[in-house]
């Protein structure tokens, strides 16, 4: 048996810690709880319903329908040359994907409250597990997307030319799951104190839904104000995915390095600041 | 092991809590706070904390929930921690368990803790009992593998093979709770935190889960921390003891030297409750400012022992002249169950001060806390209902020579035999 010295403590517990000190070994040790939690995510959203994982095709398809006959058809706004369905269906699936991301995790605190106040476990394992959980319901409707994409890529006369940069596919995912991902982490971090921040991400992400090439392709913006939507960090990679399946789009590495960098800047501000909230959070939930 | 090796060792800690709203003001407070840390001063707001007694209406918003609290537990000791509503307990506990950091001090803690502030953490309803093991499990800090392995003990512990492929939500609140334990109790950590789960479940399972404790420490040489109101269940487990009182240590050492501090120092204030006058108290026609628990003949009784009356006194205001008023209070659970409710008949009644008196002689509450609601009402419309501010304490305080009054078995919330009648029929 080891005959523990004074300097030998497992755990301290202490009231502050530094700035970036996040027990990343801790996060890895609870892996398990991750997939538990992603396992819990996914079983439970569609337990007591009748048509139950079906569900995640339902949503997009519909979706896709309104924004063909509101978008497409009644407003009129150009798809650039891409069929009507497979435009919606890309920018839905993809930003479906981030917008999920982002209003799941910035709930974190607050929905896992009773949880957080009772048992300790690396707060991170939260946001986490639906960025992953997420993720599958992405690959999911992502299926769904190839299907349709493969229907319209064996038409005779297909306008559609995927193209190498289709490599790039797991690098777009990434982008998508960090942005959403960071920013959520970083809303649910300052909700808890300032609940004001909640009513205005509904009707923020809303708008930037907006700000980004989802229902209308960047190339019918006016040249002159096109570095604005660049400046959305999400705009590039919307652009990139399409232009990958399609070959209609714009593809640029500048923008994809960009998003890149403004990924990697919010994940560490939001990572900071989560750690900083984790630790007092019950006191001011 | 060393029995003499030090398994936890705490370090003047202490812990500011702010009351009231919290969120109002925050925004400038935290400017106000940042700006005087960026000319290098103290907090601004940390000085002004006070002593944390309920009774005394503060002058700050502030205040120290545990104060410079110190000690060590060796390895393999159960530690007992007592001490009334407020002292500081679960404070305690929630820093040890790591839900809330400290203001000052640390911890140093050698080997892992788990902690049981509540069964059954992060059960999600809809998943099946099998699932939620696992989940449990996982959340408490243990490896997939290392549940799949205690997983057949896990199931015959909680007893409910039946159902380990039903959604939880379908269990009785009874299984919940034996599935719940059980996981928390395989376990394996060197150091168990154990906050009052044992209020729920039936008498043979809290045996059960008083003797799992016992096991642990005695056998396996885990540290245990135990707290708890049942001084019953403390006495039976516990080695030694911790006294919080007001966010300070009052008494520590000796089990026995301990609780006998604890049961001789009951103070008036845990049967005098005052309740603040409602904002808009003036526009009320009238509301409630105390409650006293007291015994019969009208002395106060901060615990009450098991098979004895006492009465509940309300004093109310009312600034008008009423009609048809009631006054009400209600006995729950500590988790808000509700037990009892009694009215005064209606009456009519001028502006002054009022007290009514609600006299229990008959029923028997099992040793526990129990909240008291008191609700005020005119023509059935109630305008005043105070929830979880008042509490009756029901001990059972130990009592060799009266052997026959003291109940083995906790069997109940109420401890009164039904008429019982046993008749040849065949």
């Amino acid at each position: 048996m080891m005959t523990p010295t004074e300097e030998q403590w497992d755990l301290e517990i202490q009231p502050t810690s530094g700035l970036l000190e996040l027990n990343w070994r801790e996060l890895w040790q609870y892996r398990d709880l991750i997939v538990l939690f992603v396992r819990r995510d996914v079983v439970a959203t569609y337990k007591q319903t009748i048509l139950g994982p079906l569900w995640f095709f339902i949503q997009p398809i519909l979706t896709t329908v309104t924004y063909v006959i509101i978008f497409g058809n009644i407003a009129g706004i150009s798809t650039g040359g891409i069929p009507k369905i497979l435009f919606y269906l890309a920018g839905i699936t993809l930003w479906n994907y981030f917008q999920e991301c982002l209003m799941k995790t910035s709930d974190t605190f607050i929905l896992n409250q009773s949880l957080f106040g009772k048992v300790y476990f690396p707060r991170l394992a939260a946001p986490v597990s639906i960025v992953v959980s997420n993720l599958f319901k992405f690959f999911i409707q992502l299926c769904l997307f190839l299907a349709v994409w493969m229907y319209f890529l064996w038409q005779p006369d297909t306008a559609i030319q995927p193209n190498r940069t289709l490599l790039l596919f797991p690098l777009y995912v990434l982008l998508m799951s960090g942005l959403g991902f960071s920013f959520g982490v970083l809303i649910s971090s300052l909700t808890t104190k300032y609940r004001d921040l909640r009513f205005l991400v509904q009707f923020g992400v809303q708008l930037l839904m907006y700000a980004t090439p989802v229902v209308y392709p960047l190339a019918i913006a006016p040249e002159k104000y096109r570095w604005i939507l660049m400046l959305n960090p999400i705009t590039s990679v919307m652009e990139a995915f399409r232009y990958s399946f399609t070959g209609q789009g714009y593809f640029s590495w500048q923008g994809l390095g960009y998003s890149a960098v403004f990924m990697v800047v919010v994940l560490l501000v939001s990572i900071v600041i989560f750690n900083r909230v984790e630790k007092t959070f019950m006191d001011t939930v | 092991m060393s029995s003499s090796s030090i398994a936890i060792r705490v370090e003047n800690i202490s812990k500011l809590y702010q009351l009231g709203e919290i969120s109002t003001g925050t925004l400038a407070r935290d400017l106000h706070r940042w700006w005087a840390r960026l000319r290098g001063k103290e907090d601004p707001f940390r000085k002004i904390g006070e002593a944390n007694d309920r009774t005394v209406k503060g002058s700050s918003d502030f205040v120290w929930a545990l104060q410079d609290i110190s000690f060590e537990v060796p390895q393999g000791e159960v530690l007992g921690i007592i001490g009334r509503n407020g002292a500081g307990k679960s404070t305690l506990l929630k820093i040890l368990s790591r839900v809330t950091k400290p203001t000052t001090g640390r911890i140093k803690v050698k080997g892992r803790i788990a902690s049981l502030l509540e069964v059954g953490t992060g059960f999600h309803p809809e998943l099946t009992g099998r699932e939620n093991i696992f989940l449990n499990g996982a959340i408490m800090g243990m490896r997939k593998a290392e549940i799949r392995s205690k997983l057949d003990e896990i199931v015959e512990f909680a007893g409910v093979e039946r159902y380990l492929d039903t959604p939880v939500k379908r269990y009785s609140s009874g299984m919940y709770v034996r599935l719940a334990f059980a996981v928390a109790a395989h376990l394996e950590p060197e150091i168990l935190v154990v906050d009052e789960v044992l209020a729920v479940g039936d008498a043979d399972f809290q045996k059960k889960c008083l003797g799992k404790m016992k096991d642990v420490s005695e056998k396996e040489g885990r540290t245990v921390l135990f707290v708890s109101h049942n001084m019953e269940a403390v006495q039976k487990l516990c080695t030694q003891g911790l006294l919080l009182r007001h966010g300070s240590i009052f008494a520590s050492g000796n089990l026995k030297e301990v609780l006998d501090t604890y049961l001789s120092s009951s103070t008036s204030a845990d049967a005098c409750f005052h309740f603040a006058p409602p904002a808009n108290s003036h526009e009320l026609p009238g509301y409630a400012y105390q409650a006293t628990i007291e015994d019969l003949a009208g002395n106060l009784l901060p615990e009450v022992p098991t098979w004895d009356s006492w009465q509940v006194r309300i004093k109310f205001r009312l600034n008008s002249p009423i009609q048809h008023f009631i006054i009400g209070i209600g006995l729950t659970t500590q988790l808000g169950m509700p037990i009892q409710t009694s009215w005064s008949s209606p009456a009519s009644l001028t502006a002054g001060d009022y007290e009514a008196i609600f006299i229990n002689t008959d029923i028997t509450y099992a040793p526990g806390v129990y909240f008291l609601n008191v609700g005020l009402s005119s023509f059935l419309r109630t305008f005043q209902f105070i929830s979880q501010t008042a509490y009756i304490q029901v001990s059972e305080v130990p009592n060799p020579q009266n052997a026959s009054k003291v109940v083995n078995t906790k069997s109940g919330l109420l401890l009164n035999q039904l008429h019982t009648e046993l008749k040849r029929i065949g």
